[in-house]
């Protein structure tokens, strides 16, 4: 393909230029993993060392805490913790991408009187930050008995990914040709078999491209998670948190595993879906 | 079959689109809708498509009422101006898609793919996508996606406006050819003239939501109907000037003055129709239009020629474009390539029978001399 060819054509200074500007924002991710492999000691050890002997003690100790007061492990419940990450943020952004599909398919081709205002007002609640509204909704929780709940962060995270969805999505849905879906309502397709079978399969991209964002936004979501979600629901970011303390300090060494591990379902999805994402990200700045 | 129009009206806002149009389109006929951009051609053509609904009047196909027909009930092929193919299908499955809308078993959809990329040389590309396609290949297969199956009538949107000029004038007679074979009403949007003359049994021209004039080519081109229709068609643009009606002379003359100079007397005799210029008032406001190539340049003056000198020359091959000015008025003039003419030069022009045109004030045509 003739893209391919072009990005040859950067030639050395700037694509060293580029490589050093990537390390650098790699840099803090690169010394997490480094440090998930140093016993204590080498993770405190001033100046920082890049040469160690690697341990894997520390990912043991994310799922079996060695007790001080006897020879047996406990187990943790990262494992839980872990499922409940995927499980939450997994659900709550693909509910968020259909009912931001829909509705922004439904802005894109069938505007409201005032769909401008509409789409600000959607958009407007992803304007605060969200400190300020924790309190009426841990209220609202607390008075639906959601607190603790699947359900209840489940449809937290929906709804402060829909309107996320709603824009990007929109944005992809007004990119197409019209034409189009008037050939195909033409052709004997109904407006159900229109949308599924004619707008849906041209932006596949654009809805990998807004699942890993809202992946990405919901994964880290800190705040929300350790305010409104119990021992059998808490997530990763909440149950990282609590480890901070601890009787001898802070563990970098497990707190690292413990971000490395995190790591991995992201970096694994954006993996799978990079070249959508890319196609997503660059849809409509290429010439048609 | 056939399509009818009666008061079809479409309006957006404070915008009529299309004002109270009557059209009808009968069975093997070929109608082009003709019109500057957004005189609402292509409305009008959707309006019978289902894809805009009507505001007020009526649209029938094959004599019944459809108004409240969806687009994918109406049994209508329609093909698009950017192609509309389906991007995530072949060649083959874009042209196989109407067929398992009407629910065709697989070996009747095989046959008619076949039959039709035959038809429209489309065997060599039939498992590629739309956007493998060169743009007169993409134009085929749109066609091939209407013709494909059998619906009550055809309708095309500027079929040719994304082709460069040699493919145009290829896909023109190819198009043609084929909408012969089909002898169902079509209906062809387009903005370009040549388009229109070449393949319209009947032409429609629009202007801000109205039709103008509905006729075959010829007449379109020889007897447009108002000022609007005889600056609209005809390469060269038809000259139009501004004049006086004098009166006639005697019972087969009539006299002009043009721009208050000039005074021009034009043989009547044959005028048609012949006696409306009589019943004119003498001292009335018309507009005399004559098309650049109907007039000639003569070596010597007379009282149906006027002399003007000779502004800018447009060689155009076989033909030559002389743009000419006097004091008052200016004139295009179209002649032989051969016929010597010089820049600054003065020369003679006159005015052929039966070609100069004579509209009133109200912009119609009253009588063609």
């Amino acid at each position: 393909m003739a893209k391919q060819r072009e990005i040859g054509k950067a030639g050395w200074g700037r694509s060293l230029f580029a490589g050093i500007v990537g390390f650098v924002y790699f840099f803090p991710v690169l010394w997490i993993i480094l440090t998930a492999f140093k016993t204590r000691t080498d993770a405190l050890e001033i100046p920082p060392k890049f040469l160690f002997s690697p341990t894997l003690d520390n990912f043991r100790s994310v799922f079996f805490r060695a007790s001080i007061s006897s020879d047996s492990s406990q187990a943790t419940n990262f494992i839980l913790y872990f499922f409940n990450s995927i499980f939450i943020a997994g659900t709550a952004v693909l509910l968020a991408l259909i009912i931001g599909t829909l509705a922004a398919y439904a802005f894109s081709r069938h505007p409201l009187r005032g769909n401008d205002t509409y789409l600000f007002i959607i958009l407007t609640t992803r304007m605060m930050p969200p400190i300020v509204v924790i309190i009426p909704i841990f209220l609202m929780f607390r008075l639906t008995g959601l607190a603790g709940s699947y359900w209840g962060i489940i449809l937290l995270y929906t709804a402060f990914n829909i309107p996320f969805s709603v824009w990007l999505v929109k944005s992809f849905f007004d990119e197409l040709n019209p034409e189009i879906e008037d050939a195909a309502r033409m052709d004997g397709s109904t407006d159900w078999r229109v949308f599924f079978g004619m707008c849906i399969p041209q932006i596949y991209a654009g809805l990998a491209a807004t699942f890993v964002f809202g992946m990405i936004l919901t994964w880290n979501e800190f705040l929300f998670a350790l305010l409104l979600t119990g021992v059998e629901t808490r997530t990763v970011p909440v149950a990282m948190a609590r480890t901070l303390g601890g009787e001898v300090g802070v563990d970098y060494g497990l707190l690292a595993a413990i971000v490395t591990l995190f790591l991995i379902p992201i970096f694994f999805v954006t993996f799978l879906l990079q070249n959508q994402l890319l196609r997503g990200v660059t849809f409509g700045t290429v010439k048609k | 079959m056939s399509i009818e129009l009666k008061s079809a009206t479409k309006v957006y806002g404070s915008l009529t689109a299309v004002n109270a149009v009557n059209l009808d389109v009968q069975d093997g006929e070929v109608l082009c809708l003709l019109g500057p951009s957004g005189c609402g051609k292509t409305t009008t053509l959707r309006m019978v498509a289902g894809l805009e609904a009507t505001d007020g009047g009526d649209v029938f196909i094959g004599g019944k009422r459809v108004n409240d027909l969806a687009a994918r009930d109406r049994n209508v092929a329609m093909s698009f101006q950017f192609y509309a193919l389906y991007p995530s299908l072949t060649v083959a499955e874009n042209l196989a898609f109407p067929l398992h809308a009407e629910k065709h078993n697989a070996q009747v959809i095989e046959q008619k793919v076949a039959e039709t990329s035959r038809v429209l040389q489309l065997d060599g590309i039939l498992n590629r996508l739309p956007g493998q396609l060169a743009e007169g290949e993409k134009q085929r297969v749109a066609v091939g996606r209407s013709i494909v199956r059998d619906p009550t009538c055809f309708l095309f949107d500027e079929p040719l406006s994304r082709l460069d000029v040699q493919l145009r004038e290829e896909m023109r007679g190819e198009i043609k050819e084929v909408l012969q074979g089909l002898s169902k009403p079509t209906v062809i949007v387009t903005h370009d003239q040549l388009e229109a003359l070449t393949m319209a049994d009947r032409i429609a021209v629009m202007r801000d939501g109205r039709i103008e004039q509905v006729d075959t080519p010829h007449n379109v081109f020889a007897r447009p109907a108002n000022l609007f229709v005889a600056g609209f068609i005809g390469t060269p643009q038809m000259n139009l000037l501004a004049c006086t009606f004098e009166g006639m002379k005697g019972s087969a003359e009539a006299e002009f003055s043009i721009n208050g100079q000039n005074n021009i007397t034009l043989d009547s005799s044959q005028a048609s129709p012949s006696d409306s210029l009589s019943q004119l008032p003498a001292g009335s406001a018309v507009t005399l239009g004559v098309r650049p190539r109907n007039l000639q340049l003569v070596s010597e003056t007379s009282s149906s020629s006027i002399t003007l000198s000779v502004d800018l020359i447009e060689p155009m091959g076989a033909e030559t474009l002389a743009h000419l000015r006097n004091d008052q008025n200016s004139l295009r003039v179209v002649t032989d390539w051969k016929v010597p003419i010089d820049e600054g030069e003065s020369v003679h022009v006159q005015f052929t029978k039966g070609t100069t045109h004579v509209f009133t004030e109200d912009e119609l045509l009253l009588t063609t001399l």
